[in-house]
Parts: C-alpha cells; sequence; structure tokens
C-alpha cells in the first residue's frame, strides 16, 4: 500500500517538475529571440550607422545617402497623426468614462473600439487608399497621416477611458458640490487627474505608429526626394527599410539596417519613457 | 493609491479658484447678493449650455469612432464589388492569380493567412502558457517585473523589424539547421510527410508562422498572466494546502477559472496573427502556388496586398485585392469580436463572484 502511494506521489512530482521546467524553458525560447534579434539590430545597425544617415536623403542604387527625407517625412506623418486622433480620441474617451452611462452608444463603441485596437492595420491603409487617394488622384502626406490617426484613434480611446475611470468619484462630487458645470468638473479636475496616465498612453500610441509601415504603403508611398509638402507622397522611415531591405543592393541594405535601428530605438525609447516616467503610482498596476 | 490621492488633493487645492467660479464661493454680503444672484443665474444658464455642448460632442465623437468601423466595412465592400461582379462568389474558390489574363481567386493567400496563423497558434499558445505559468505561478518576486517588461520590449519592437531578422537571419539559420532536419525526420512519416516535405529553403509558410508565433506570444502571454491574476489566492492556497503540485494547482484550479479568459487571450493573438503584415511579407516567398508543404512559399491575404496592390493595374485587379483585404477584415472581425465577447463574459463573472 505505501509503495503504491510512493509511486503515485512520486508520479505527481514528477508530472509536476517536467511541467515546470516547460514552463522555464518556454521563459527562455522568448527571452532567446528577444536578445537574438536586438543583438542582431544592433551590431548591424551600428555599424552602419554615420552622420551621412542624417544628413543626406536616400540615395538611387549604388550611391552613398542617408535618411534624411525619410526621418523627417516620418516625423511629420506621426506629427500630424497624433494630432488628429489625440483630441478625437479624448473626447470620445471622455463621452465612453463620463457621460456614457445609460444608452446604447457607450458600450457599442467601446466594443468596436477594442476591435478596432486589433483591427489588421493593412486594412486601415487600404480604407484611407479608397477614401482619401483614390477619390483625389494621388498619394499623399495627409492620407498616410490620416490612416496613422486612425491607429492612434483607439489607443487614446481606450486609456482615456481607463484613466478617467481610476478618478475618484468624490472629486467630481466636490467639484460638482462647488458648483462648477460638468464640462468645468471634467476639464479641470479630472483630466488634471488623470494626465499622467493620459499622457502615457499618448506615448504609447506614438510608439505604436512610428514603426508602423502596412498603412502607409497605399497611403504616403514612397518618395525619393526631401518633401516636406503633406499635399505629395512623402517617404516614411518604415517605408523605406522595407524597400531598401528586399532590395538586391547592399548599400540599400545596409541604410535599412541603420534604419531598423533608429526606428526600433525610438519605438523602444518611448515605450520605456511611457513606463518609467509617467507611471502614475501603484493604483494603475 | 493614497500618494497618488494625496498629490491630487494638493493640485486641485492649487487650482481650487479655476474650479469654482468666483460667483458661487462665497456670499456672506447680503446687500450684494441680489446683483449677485442674477449674474449667477447667467452664469448657472451659460454652464448648462456649455454642459449641453460639451457633452454632446463627446457623443459625437464617440460616435465618430463607432461608425468608423461601419465606415471601412461599406467603403471596402463597395470597392471590391468590380470583381465579385467578374468572378461571383468563385472567388473565394478559386486559386487562379494571373494579371496578365485578368484571372484572379483568393483561395491561395486566403489559405496562406490561415495556415501560417494556425501554426503561429499551434507554437504560440503553449509557449504563452507557460511564459503565464512562469510569471504567476513560479518566478520569485523579484524577476516578475523585468520579466515582464522584456515580454513586453518584444512586443514593442515594430513588425519591419521582425521581417528582417526574419530574411536576413533566421532565415538562412532556419535553412540550415531547421529545415534539413524536418526533412528528414517529419518529411518521411506516412500521410502528414508531405507537409513537411520541401526544399530546404529558408522562407516559406513554415518560416513565416514561427516568426508570427514570436509576435504573437506576448499578446497573448499578457492576457494570461492577467486573467490568471484574478484567480482568488484563497482557491489556489486551500489547493496547496491540500498537497496539490503547483502544475496540479494550474490544472484543476486555475485553468478551469480562467478558461474563457484564456481562450479570449488565444483568440486576441489569432487576430493579431491574421493581420500582421510586414514581418509575414519578408519571409512569405510571395508565391501564389497552392501547396501542401510548409516549406514551400506561399502568400498570405496581407503579403498580396503589401507586395502587390501599389502595382496593380486595372480595376478588376485592384478590385480583388481589395476584396482580399475586406475577406481578412471580416475574419479578423469575428475572431476579435468573439475574443472580446469572452473577456466581457469573465470580468461579468468575476464581478459577481466577488
Amino acid at each position: 500500500m505505501s509503495n503504491f502511494n510512493n509511486r503515485r506521489y512520486m508520479g505527481r512530482r514528477l508530472t509536476n517538475a517536467f511541467t515546470i521546467g516547460l514552463s522555464v524553458v518556454t521563459v527562455v525560447f522568448a527571452l532567446t529571440f528577444l536578445v537574438w534579434i536586438l543583438w542582431t539590430l544592433f551590431s548591424n545597425g551600428l555599424s552602419y550607422l554615420s552622420m551621412d544617415v542624417f544628413t543626406k536623403n536616400t540615395p538611387p542604387p549604388g550611391n552613398s545617402g542617408g535618411l534624411l527625407n525619410a526621418i523627417t517625412g516620418s516625423l511629420y506623418m506621426v506629427t500630424v497623426a497624433t494630432l488628429i486622433g489625440t483630441p478625437i480620441g479624448i473626447m470620445a474617451g471622455t463621452y465612453l468614462a463620463e457621460f456614457g452611462k445609460d444608452g446604447w452608444l457607450a458600450p457599442a463603441t467601446r466594443f468596436i473600439n477594442d476591435i478596432l485596437l486589433s483591427a489588421p492595420s493593412i486594412v486601415i491603409g487600404l480604407f484611407v487608399y479608397e477614401v482619401a487617394v483614390h477619390r483625389i488622384g494621388h498619394f499623399s502626406g495627409w492620407a498616410g497621416a490620416i490612416a496613422l490617426s486612425l491607429i492612434v484613434l483607439p489607443v487614446v480611446v481606450r486609456t482615456t477611458e481607463n484613466m478617467l475611470q481610476l478618478v475618484p468619484s468624490n472629486l467630481r462630487e466636490a467639484a460638482s458640490a462647488l458648483g462648477s458645470p460638468q464640462w468645468k468638473v471634467v476639464t479641470m479636475v479630472v483630466y488634471r487627474a488623470a494626465r499622467a496616465g493620459m499622457l502615457t498612453g499618448l506615448l504609447l500610441a506614438v510608439a505604436r505608429i512610428s514603426g508602423e509601415t502596412a498603412p502607409l504603403l497605399f497611403t504616403a508611398l514612397n518618395n525619393q526626394f526631401f518633401s516636406a509638402d503633406l499635399n505629395g507622397p512623402m517617404a516614411s522611415l518604415a517605408v523605406v527599410i522595407f524597400q531598401f531591405a528586399m532590395s538586391p543592393y547592399e548599400d540599400w541594405q545596409h541604410l535599412a539596417w541603420a534604419g531598423a535601428l533608429l526606428i526600433t530605438l525610438f519605438v523602444l525609447g518611448l515605450n520605456i519613457l511611457a513606463r518609467f516616467v509617467f507611471r502614475p503610482g501603484p493604483a494603475s498596476n | 493609491m493614497s500618494s497618488y490621492n494625496d498629490n491630487l488633493e494638493k493640485k486641485f487645492a492649487a487650482g481650487e479658484a479655476v474650479i469654482a467660479p468666483a460667483g458661487f464661493s462665497l456670499q456672506s454680503n447680503t446687500k450684494e447678493s441680489h446683483a449677485m444672484s442674477m449674474a449667477n443665474k447667467r452664469k448657472v444658464n451659460l454652464g448648462a449650455f456649455l454642459d449641453k455642448i460639451f457633452r454632446n460632442s463627446t457623443m459625437l465623437f464617440a460616435f465618430l469612432v463607432f461608425s468608423t468601423m461601419f465606415a471601412i466595412m461599406a467603403t471596402l465592400f463597395i470597392a471590391s464589388l468590380p470583381a465579385l461582379k467578374v468572378f461571383g462568389s468563385s472567388f473565394f474558390l478559386s486559386d487562379a492569380w494571373n494579371p496578365v489574363t485578368v484571372q484572379f481567386g483568393g483561395l491561395v493567400p486566403i489559405f496562406g493567412t490561415l495556415v501560417t496563423a494556425a501554426i503561429a497558434m499551434l507554437i504560440g499558445i503553449p509557449v504563452s502558457f507557460g511564459i503565464a505559468m512562469f510569471i504567476t505561478e513560479l518566478s520569485p518576486t523579484w524577476l516578475k517585473r523585468p520579466l515582464g517588461i522584456a515580454i513586453e520590449l518584444l512586443a514593442g519592437i515594430p513588425s519591419i523589424i521582425y521581417g528582417m531578422w526574419g530574411l536576413f537571419v533566421f532565415a538562412p539559420f532556419f535553412a540550415d539547421h531547421g529545415q534539413p532536419w524536418i526533412n528528414d525526420h517529419l518529411g518521411s512519416l506516412p500521410f502528414i510527410g508531405v507537409i513537411f516535405e520541401g526544399p530546404a529553403m529558408g522562407i516559406g509558410m513554415l518560416t513565416a508562422g514561427i516568426i508570427l508565433a514570436i509576435m504573437v506570444i506576448p499578446f497573448t502571454s499578457s492576457v494570461m498572466r492577467d486573467v490568471f491574476e484574478v484567480v482568488p489566492p484563497m482557491l489556489k492556497e486551500s489547493a496547496y494546502g491540500l498537497g496539490a503540485t503547483t502544475w496540479e494547482v494550474l490544472r484543476n484550479i486555475v485553468l478551469p477559472y480562467t478558461k474563457i479568459g484564456v481562450v479570449g487571450g488565444i483568440m486576441l493573438g489569432l487576430g493579431r496573427a491574421l493581420g500582421e503584415t510586414m514581418a509575414v511579407t519578408f519571409v512569405i516567398g510571395n508565391a501564389h502556388e497552392l501547396s501542401a508543404s510548409l516549406l514551400m512559399p506561399g502568400n498570405t491575404i496581407s503579403s498580396a496586398l503589401a507586395n502587390e496592390f501599389t502595382e496593380a493595374v486595372g480595376d478588376v485587379y485592384t478590385s480583388s485585392l481589395i476584396t482580399l483585404g475586406m475577406t481578412l477584415f471580416v475574419i479578423t472581425f469575428i475572431v476579435l469580436a468573439f475574443a472580446k465577447l469572452l473577456l466581457i463574459r469573465l470580468s461579468a463573472r468575476e464581478g459577481k463572484q466577488s
């Protein structure tokens, strides 16, 4: 009997040890890829990074050049996209958190917004192509910025709603009791209280669109030359990386690695900034 | 929480003059009170008016977000009509893709999308589960945070970087070390062997699936971790107290309690895997051919779009690609909506029990 129990016990322990072992293996598996990707990126990117990358425009194949037009194009479109997407997102998020207590609009919007959050970005590119490129007849930086703003939007809506809900309602009640109208309560009390969290969401949204390639392919297209005109096709770092990396030319591939390092540093930097600098405190964890 | 509140209250005190309109704050002087009450009334009316504007404009923007989805659906549907008129519903069953003879069918990219996503899930689910298990049940406290950050970094890397790494580093590595082994050991199996037979080129559907798996892991594992953490500690401790092992607690207590959430997390990952574009485009090989072998190049909806859309000439070609995009959107919509519904159900149940 005791022998049987013993065997049973050993069996359970073995199963346990086995699954714990597997669990550790999965963690190592994921971390290996993280290190592998980052190491590839840094070792390749650093060796091709030079001042030229920041001061010269994208070259024709076989010539030396940089990524100046792509970097500025990305900055333009990301800025415009953020400026379009953020106010709309904050307003919509405010409705969800503050006013949408009853009625069908708030739950329905929340549901749709969560789907938009993970919707394939290439489909958003297609949509904007149909709306803003096909009708007008040419690719443009505006179309690219609109496509990116559609990706910013759900992120901002989501974080705004979550952060406003974290604000204790006694703050709202206190302000209302002093007689301030609701718009003042929201804009001057609730927004201030939720500022850090909302900023975090915004940073994460910017980080997300900075690396986006798919929605820009059919909207902003690409531009070999420097352009500050949002009405025309515009280069962006991500699209240039895509084009250069897929090309057979070594110079282009080297520039693609340098660009890839820049874009990753920027995106991860924003992520880290969002996590550490603007951490609103233990409440949000 | 409390320090956060204190901080708020300090800010609140500092901004008090702004928050409380002057007329409302104190009315000690009775002589002035009549004149002031007139002013107050006007102010109240103005306040109510502005409230209405503010409220309605937030509602308008919420409606804008709400209608985006339908705008996308409707736009894509209208744009895909030319192709659907020519090919009808057989578009989805035909593997033709010939720009010269203007014959298009969506079977190959749809098949590729489903297959690569399935591979990603096959690898991603167990790995995500293992990571979530490690973080919630096994990891020492000091390791939890760095590990969480590392997984989040994996999620933060732009997809184009995965693509470049896949094309320049992983594909050659896989062609040298992974695929020959798969060919030798799995390619000779009866029936399923044909799936694993093929030239060791590096690129192909299996490579794309593996890279997708790595990209999906952070999303799926963080959802799993979050739902594992809502299991009431009392349940787990009771089981541990009865002598259950870690695995038994996870298998018999945590998993049954959280299965809806786990499925929701898997669906969320699946939604990502189906729609991912850049990483796949680099390594899929962009071949419009249907092949049983996972080592062969193929195509997915998103990579077909990324590769061909700007070069497509003619209405039918463009429209066929848009039809593919619409298909992708519908598939991901269903998957994500399902994920969302499951997660809503989980949180509703959680609300009831606590």
